[in-house]
């Protein structure tokens, strides 16, 4: 470990470009996506909200899954990942990829189930704001079910690859602490601990073997986010799914 | 390894934490512990002027870090930020919660007030 020589507080900051600067995406107020396919678009127009800007307890939750043996470098496991993303979600949901890919600035739609089996899905999505060779990093908008970062990694350890996936989350609403409070917090979880055995089945192991870890960051509940509530992706369906009779009966009504 | 150092000093009811090298989630132990440093520190000035790599665990690891600060009543500010790193806490929206700052001195000014 080196000691660099201590910063004079007085002295201008170095102005030379960190040797990631291309892996973080530029600010962006308002999203826009390239990613097709989705039966609806709630991102366009949404900004983004980290944990910061969350409504209910934070939570740093990791999970792991271990791949054996020397065939899977940590970057190839990453770029594969990247590649074929959608296909190791669970059933049920469906992952919308921008046109470039996993790449920093994209936008990607999901269509997520609610509840697991539901035939009703939820419209959201994430920004890409981080990727390079080891990791990559989502950011969720406005109107998600989470205020999240959720980083995807792979690093060696010994003679196996690690591949990880670690959320720093917040529930976004009151609505959706709710659902957490009763069961929708371990949904999520074992949602990211199918998707660690979907992938490390497709890289031949057999039987994996998924831990996680989640500890409660903040157990406070942000009150002056509760407004947050008029995003909400989870609301909107839930008033569109009530209000289809009347809608329906309405254009009815219009047509004779 | 990650390469984290941390010098903590104090100006009067205020710590600044100057971070040297990287933050990424493995300068956590280097981190917390110069925050524990800090004590009763009403405000905390974190300094990024030498500062060189930052990657999505380290926002992270921020974050942690503002709510421990928050818990306990302090402020945290931060001085000494390239533009690319002032727009990538402008792009995790944690300048809303972050207090950034031109320069220590404006930064202490404010701690101050």
């Amino acid at each position: 470990m080196t000691t660099p020589a201590p910063h004079d507080p007085h002295e201008p900051h170095p102005a030379a470009s960190p040797r990631n600067e291309d892996s973080w995406a530029r600010p962006v107020h308002r999203l826009t996506t390239t990613a097709t396919g989705a039966g609806q678009d709630t991102v366009t127009g949404r900004r983004v909200s980290g944990p910061v800007q969350g409504f209910g307890q934070m939570w740093q939750k990791t999970f792991t899954v271990r791949l054996p043996g020397d065939d899977h470098p940590a970057e190839a496991v990453v770029a594969t990942w990247k590649a074929l993303f959608p296909t190791y979600w669970p059933k049920g949901s469906t992952f919308y990829s921008p046109l470039s890919g996993i790449t920093p600035g994209e936008v990607a739609l999901l269509e997520v189930a609610p509840v697991p089996g539901s035939p009703v899905k939820m419209s959201t999505g994430v920004l890409v704001i981080y990727a390079d060779r080891e990791s990559f990093t989502f950011m969720t908008p406005e109107g998600h079910a989470l205020s999240a970062w959720i980083t995807f990694s792979a690093y060696r350890d010994q003679d196996e690859t690690v591949v990880q996936v670690q959320a720093l989350e917040r529930t976004s609403d009151p609505f959706i602490e709710l659902t957490y409070v009763f069961g929708a917090n371990r949904a999520n979880d074992r949602f990211w601990e199918q998707t660690l055995a979907n992938l490390a089945r497709s890289m031949g192991v057999a039987d994996p073997v998924v831990t996680s870890v989640k500890i409660c960051v903040d157990r406070r509940r942000q009150w002056r986010y509760v407004r947050n509530l008029r995003h909400s992706a989870a609301v909107n369906m839930a008033v569109g799914t009530v209000t289809a009779p009347v809608r329906w009966v309405r254009r009815r009504r219009v047509t004779d | 390894m990650t390469d984290t150092t941390v010098d903590v000093s104090r100006s009067g009811s205020t710590a600044i934490l100057r971070i040297h090298g990287e933050i990424t989630g493995g300068s956590e132990p280097a981190l917390m512990e110069a925050y524990g440093t800090a004590g009763d520190a009403r405000s905390i000035v974190l300094d990024f002027g030498a500062l060189d790599y930052m990657n999505s665990g380290g926002i992270g690891l921020l974050v942690t870090l503002l709510v421990r600060a928050q818990r306990a009543g302090q402020r945290l500010l931060a001085v000494g930020l390239t533009e690319h790193y002032r727009q990538i806490l402008a792009l995790t929206r944690l300048d809303e919660a972050i207090a950034i700052h031109d320069d220590e001195s404006s930064a202490l000014a404010a701690a101050a007030v």
